[in-house]
């Protein structure tokens, strides 16, 4: 298991990755950012969930430092104790919500994740 | 090219409507007809925004069954779907299809039926423009809401209050619009302490789910006298995107859709933002008034929270935002939103804003799809 953002040509890092980067250069190699600890930008509990999805759900955006490149992704938290600033780590999870449950086809997408766990 | 006029609008009552989705565009349709004094037959090209009838209702090809029940046939017809920006992206195809030259008079007509699904299913609905890195871990158009304004709050040391006075202000406005869903004033305290939906958002921050449809009615500028002896002029439309994937923003408080759709409109209408009389902003979070109001460069950057207090943004201020209510008041009918935006700057800018009425000359309307992920700015100016 992997949590793959794309390398771009002008240095630059996505979660998730595109067939091209912002300035519109190829992908040229891959990070896999379980292997890295991020911080946390903001984050939010949503008390009104969509059918399949735990209730509440705290979610959080993270930045990732890349040897100084930062990437940002966004995630379930594994706790409802978190701030702006901690440090977290991705957790994988078979399941971060029901398949089938919601409107997108299962068979479209992966179903299974990283959730985002305080260090501290 | 020519001048694009407005000489007509309309909309239904927003709320829990009986009516299906082709009934509210029939309604809205007939009722924009009559407004401007125009037949069905007239019709050159007609727009249907709308986001998803689809998957609320199982009902598909509403443009040619529209076209249909209010004979307007063999009139041109197209869906435009833009999300919840879809009413802008029709706005502007209208305004394109007369400017053109391709069409003499343009109907656009935007709906939504939605409130005979649960909240979670339209929450999911609506959730179903995400990134499937998104979509996995839950995450909805609230929770986006949650996540920015936490940020937002906490850089630009903005209080709590400043975001329920939004939802205050534009419920007072509400209770002037006979069309809107709510007719009810709220104080901050009740909206302090609502349920909490997407910390630190709670019910009074979020619009409700709405059906109900609106239409305008465009020509060439130099034909609009023959229907109307006030209207209004498009003098500038633009859209523009943002990343699909919120979080890869640089600056999550900054919709760069609204940055560059507002630049581009303001440049084409040759107008600048202190020249604006009034403003509809995509007031789908209170968050959203906030940013929109910074993007547009209404408000320096951080400090639309202060000019709310101020009662810059209220109905008797110096730039009224929201007079129908907002999005937060008068309901959210996705495909219908934007044109309800551009509905009220019309009957603002023509002097038939009732109970609502400002002083204006010059209005702009801000339509927002998914998380800032499309925009459309509309600018809007009072003729003769």
């Amino acid at each position: 298991m992997t949590m793959e953002a794309y390398r771009y040509g002008d240095g630059s890092i996505t979660y998730p990755g595109h067939p091209r980067g912002p300035d519109g250069s190829e992908p040229v190699g891959t990070v896999d950012l379980s292997e890295y600890t991020a911080e946390v930008v903001t984050w939010t509990t949503s008390h009104a969930t969509p059918p399949g999805v735990r209730e509440p759900n705290t979610l959080a955006i993270v930045e990732f430092d890349v040897d100084g490149t930062p990437v940002r992704a966004i995630g379930q938290v594994t706790t409802d104790d978190v701030e702006i600033g901690d440090e977290v780590e991705p957790v994988h999870v078979d399941e971060l919500r029901e398949p089938g449950a919601g409107i997108r086809e299962p068979a479209s997408q992966d179903w299974d994740g990283y959730r985002f766990e305080p260090t501290g | 090219m020519p001048d694009v006029a407005v000489i007509g609008a309309s909309m239904t009552k927003f709320g829990r409507r009986e009516e299906w989705v082709l009934e509210l565009l029939a309604e809205a349709a007939e009722a924009c007809l009559e407004d401007a004094g125009v037949e069905g037959t007239d019709l050159d090209h007609l727009y249907v925004s709308n986001m998803a009838s689809g998957e609320f209702e199982g009902m598909t090809g509403i443009p040619n069954a529209l076209a249909h029940d209010i004979a307007a046939m063999p009139a041109y017809t197209q869906r435009v779907d833009q999300t919840s920006s879809s009413g802008g992206a029709g706005t502007y195809a209208a305004w394109q299809s007369v400017a053109s030259g391709a069409s003499d008079m343009t109907l656009l007509v935007g709906a939504e039926k939605m409130t005979h699904r649960s909240t979670g299913e339209s929450t999911d609905i609506i959730a179903s423009v995400t990134h499937p890195v998104e979509y996995k871990h839950g995450v909805t158009l609230p929770s986006f809401a949650g996540l920015t304004a936490r940020l937002y709050l906490d850089r630009f040391d903005a209080p709590r209050e400043s975001l329920a006075k939004v939802a205050v202000k534009n419920h007072e406005n509400g209770t002037r619009n006979p069309h809107a869903q709510f007719q009810k004033e709220i104080d901050v305290e009740t909206a302090m302490s609502s349920p909490m939906v997407a910390d630190p958002l709670r019910l009074y921050d979020f619009c409700p789910i709405t059906d109900g449809s609106a239409a305008m009615l465009f020509c060439p500028a130099d034909l609009a006298r023959e229907y109307a002896d006030e209207y209004a002029v498009v003098s500038g439309v633009a859209g523009a995107t943002d990343t699909h994937v919120v979080h890869e923003r640089a600056d999550p408080t900054t919709m760069g859709g609204v940055v560059d759709s507002g630049r581009a409109a303001y440049e084409m209408a040759g107008l600048d933002p202190e020249d604006v009389d009034v403003a509809e902003l995509h007031d789908m979070f209170t968050i959203l008034e906030f940013l929109q109001m910074e993007g547009l460069d209404l408000a320096p950057k951080g400090e639309a929270w202060k000019e709310m207090d101020r009662g810059t943004t209220a109905i008797d201020g110096e730039l009224p935002i929201n007079t129908s209510g907002g999005l937060k008041s008068k309901g959210h009918p996705l495909g219908a939103s934007g044109v309800g935006q551009g509905y009220e700057i019309y009957k603002q800018l023509v002097g038939e804003a009732g109970d609502r009425q400002v002083d204006a000359e010059v209005g702009l309307a801000c339509n927002v799809g998914g998380f800032g992920n499309c925009v459309i700015t509309t600018i809007m100016e009072a003729r003769p």
